[in-house]
């Protein structure tokens, strides 16, 4: 019933604006405690395109998605699948009504064959009928050209051929929404064109695909319309075709919302005068990033900045060899050094946030002080614990510094929001006072009060002679507080700007194109 | 004020078994708490408890350390504590004459033994990463026939003043030796946990290795070392135990005490998954255990189906303590506050 649907609307569907929207989301609101993920947005499928979803990390891309199929209940707003109103309470339940999601870790057995994946989960017998099962997924990959056999067992497929089948069963499975998230992210050249061409056909089925990625060329190779989200908020859906690279970028990093006034960009200082607090020759590490040189000077901020994947935060991580180092030299004020592990990044005065708090930042269960002083205690040594008394007073000097709002210092710091945990783990680097401080995204997903008051800190740091290295999603803060950019692509450093050439649009361009 | 009511309930529902369990033994007779004197040394229920609590306590302790760090546990605490014994007794038997010199220098042989197994097992935990549980069920298996090969044929027996002083009772000291040797070790751990980052390192590699890395701690070294102080653990539990028995017996010595020292873990409140712990929790969960085992037998409860008795109240327990129960206990209480007011709110902790 719903199959004879679409071929009526494909048929007539040539001009785009006549082809009906399979999904439309209206003013869609999610919030997590602390943090608003989605604001007010709004996101329409047609039946027969593709539809790139497009925003920076914390964008809102991946919730929005999850309300879509279900794994979030929405706040507020409307959902309707062709028309009639709907409200998904599990992923079962939009399954139920066409919506498939193919995720970027491939959620198939890869023990069992590509027939029996393809019919997991889907009987509802007892008995199964092998033949039958077979012959039928054969015609299956035979119309849509996957090139595997039923009885292959599924771990003997490359991957792009596994994300295939899990598309296959989606589509099989009656699937009139079908949503690609990352699809193409571990795939060579040769697979993606082979993806490419099955969601073409998929396409022509009257399918309507959400296509998630970072990749910009992809995008513009395969979709119909883009939709961006920053920040929560819905900022615009396009044509691609009417929709430059460039722009897309500068919509997508966008201009902040937060009162832009309220900071003052600091007089570069003579970046010439005095010699580097920090060098690095060659530096790579185990996370894929290329060798790179890097160096900063005593109280300037710098910023690696690029979209998600560039490399930017594996970047600061092999600096402070959080992931293993697998070649360069190090020099600190000058002389030689060796960082090998953390600790010894630590004991030459260099602090890192991480760019994710929850998995590389905070100890959950501990408490806000204990969760203050650890950087410190460590580099004082296993043998000198802070007596209670002196740990207070230093969780109680920077959560009055910082204004971090907790009913007190030994509440556990899972409990507070996102941003005052944020502000937790800059104490806990404060409290060191390091030399050079790395932060990766120490405004992400955090409310714009807040991103001010970090932005602040930081000028205020190098004011004081601390040398700052700051990461953001979004260019506009980053242009107010670095005074030199360093622009990353396919992990590997194209290009530097500083003083005149340091405007967005020089940014963007570097980004977009690659070149100078 | 939050720390006070986190670790007030951790603490809380232990001490509020514990309580109950005394209640019953009250009824069941008036005498409960009499002690009586015998040879200069107190005897009766409360420190008939404390001697019969001792190896368990000592190995709860280390347990919960290991629990915290690796979030696992190790399940061959009573076949290290019957190899290290094995070695104690053996060095003893073969030293020239049982002096307390040579008692001190088997033990602490023993201790190293015991440190030689922690390395084994917090090398396969850290180092390998094999699951704990898995890692320390390869000694569990072949414990109890090294320790027989240790001893070179069946039960030695410690037939000797000194040994059987340390088992019961010094003259002149009016309590049993195990209980002060318990409150000693005890004693020594709070000053290990008040003079070192042991609690706060082992609680955030429990929680979040990755993070834990990122501000300079050694996750592998950490595990590493808490492994080794359950070692040392078993060794002064192994220590007691065969000077409690006056005989080594490899098949029976401290057979299945590392369930109970799992339990008295769980039953102290602490996450099993690891991180957070309280080691007062844990003490206090082991008397509890030895408590109810006595509280059974007293209740003339039959030695063969004691066990299903005390499966069923440990069933009781877990579940009030579970957290679907307690979140329900929250909402009643949020409930009943705002039915009565705040006038409530005291009755209510």
């Amino acid at each position: 019933m719903r199959r004879t649907a679409i071929i009526v609307y494909t048929a007539s569907g040539e001009k785009q604006l006549q082809t009906p929207n399979v999904l439309e989301m209206r003013g869609i609101c999610k919030s997590f405690p602390g943090v608003r993920a989605l604001h007010d947005v709004s996101f329409t499928l047609r039946s027969g395109e593709v539809h790139a979803l497009m925003g920076e990390n914390g964008a809102g891309k991946s919730t929005l998605i999850k309300v879509m199929t279900g794994v979030y209940e929405k706040d507020s707003g409307q959902i309707t699948v062709e028309g009639k109103a709907m409200h998904f309470r599990s992923p079962q339940d939009a399954q139920a009504f066409g919506v498939g999601t193919v995720y970027q870790e491939i959620s198939l057995c890869h023990n069992l064959t590509v027939a029996e994946n393809m019919f997991i989960g889907r009987g509802r017998y007892a008995f199964v009928d092998w033949k039958g099962m077979r012959e039928k997924t054969a015609r299956l990959l035979d119309s849509l050209g996957i090139p595997a056999r039923p009885t292959q067992q599924l771990s003997s497929c490359s991957l792009a051929v596994q994300q295939m089948i899990a598309i296959a069963r989606a589509i099989d499975m009656d699937c009139r929404i079908l949503i690609l998230d990352e699809p193409t992210s571990s795939l060579d050249e040769d697979e993606v064109r082979k993806l490419f061409s099955l969601m073409r056909e998929l396409k022509s089925r009257g399918v309507g695909i959400v296509f998630v990625t970072h990749f910009l060329d992809q995008v513009y190779e395969i979709s119909d319309r883009i939709t961006v989200l920053r920040n929560g908020e819905f900022i615009g859906d396009y044509d691609a075709s009417s929709l430059p690279q460039l722009e897309l970028v500068s919509k997508m990093m966008g201009k902040a919302l937060d009162d832009v006034s309220q900071i003052k960009k600091r007089e570069v200082p003579a970046l010439e005068g005095g010699a580097p607090v920090f060098e690095a020759q060659g530096l790579s590490s185990a996370a894929g990033v290329r060798p790179f040189d890097f160096a900063i000077r005593k109280g300037e901020v710098n910023g690696f900045t690029g979209l998600l994947g560039s490399g930017r935060s594996e970047s600061v991580r092999a600096i402070y060899a959080a992931d293993k180092v697998t070649g360069g030299e190090i020099k600190v004020h000058g002389r030689k050094a060796r960082i090998g592990e953390p600790i010894q990044a630590m004991k030459l005065g260099i602090g890192y946030l991480p760019e994710d708090r929850k998995g590389d930042g905070i100890i959950a269960e501990l408490s806000v002080r204990d969760n203050i002083i650890l950087a410190l205690q460590v580099m004082k040594g296993f043998f000198k614990p802070f007596s209670r008394k002196e740990a207070e007073s230093f969780a109680d000097e920077y959560i009055e510094r910082l204004n971090i709002k907790t009913a007190s210092t030994s509440t556990p710091i899972k409990s507070l929001s996102g941003g005052n945990q944020q502000k937790v783990i800059l104490a806990r680097w404060l409290l060191t006072h390091p030399e050079y401080l790395i932060l990766d995204e120490p405004t992400r997903g955090i409310d714009v009060g807040t991103k001010v008051e970090i932005q602040k800190l930081v000028l205020k740091l190098a004011e004081e002679g601390v040398s700052v290295t700051f990461i953001s999603s979004e260019i506009e803060e980053m242009l107010r507080t670095c005074s030199r950019l360093i622009v990353m692509k396919d992990r590997a450093i194209v290009g530097e700007l500083s003083g005149e050439s340091l405007t967005e649009r020089d940014v963007l361009h570097v980004i977009a194109g690659g070149g100078e | 004020m939050a720390r006070m009511r986190s670790r007030g309930f951790q603490v809380f529902l232990p001490l509020s078994v514990l309580a109950i369990l005394i209640l019953i033994n009250l009824i069941k007779g008036a005498d409960y708490f009499s002690i009586s004197i015998i040879n200069g040394a107190l005897y009766g229920n409360i420190p008939n408890i404390l001697f019969g609590a001792s190896e368990l306590v000592i190995l709860s302790i280390g347990m919960t350390l290991v629990t915290s760090s690796s979030g696992g546990q190790d399940i061959s605490v009573g076949v290290a504590g019957a190899i290290t014994s094995s070695v104690f007794v053996r060095l003893l038997l073969s030293s020239g004459g049982i002096t307390w010199a040579a008692i001190l220098a088997a033990f602490l042989a023993s201790c190293a033994v015991g440190i030689a197994i922690g390395a084994f097992n917090g090398a396969l935990v850290a180092v390998f990463k094999v699951q704990p549980m898995v890692a320390t069920l390869i000694l569990f298996t072949a414990g109890r026939s090294v320790a027989f090969l240790i001893d070179g044929r069946l039960s030695p027996i410690l037939a000797n003043d000194l040994t059987s002083q340390v088992g019961s009772v010094i003259p002149g000291v009016p309590i049993q030796t195990p209980i002060i040797l318990t409150a000693v070790f005890i004693a020594l751990f709070a000053v290990l946990l008040r003079t070192t980052n042991l609690k706060l390192y082992s609680q955030c590699v429990g929680i979040n290795q990755k993070a834990a890395r990122l501000n300079g701690i050694n996750p592998v070294r950490i595990k590493f070392l808490t492994y080794m102080i359950l070692g040392v653990c078993s060794a002064v539990a192994g220590f007691i135990a065969v000077t409690k028995a006056g005989r080594h017996d490899s098949v029976n010595l401290l057979k299945y005490v590392e369930m109970d020292a799992i339990l008295a873990v769980a039953i102290g409140g602490n996450p099993l998954g690891g991180g957070t712990f309280s080691i007062a929790g844990s003490i206090i969960g082991a008397y509890t255990i030895e408590v109810l085992n006595r509280t059974l037998l007293r209740l003339e409860v039959d030695t063969e189906t004691i066990k299903a008795f005390k499966a069923a109240f440990i069933i009781i327990l877990m579940v009030i303590a579970s957290p679907v129960v307690r979140q329900f206990a929250a909402r009643g209480s949020r409930w009943m506050r705002d039915r009565l007011g705040g006038s409530a709110q005291a009755g209510q902790r």
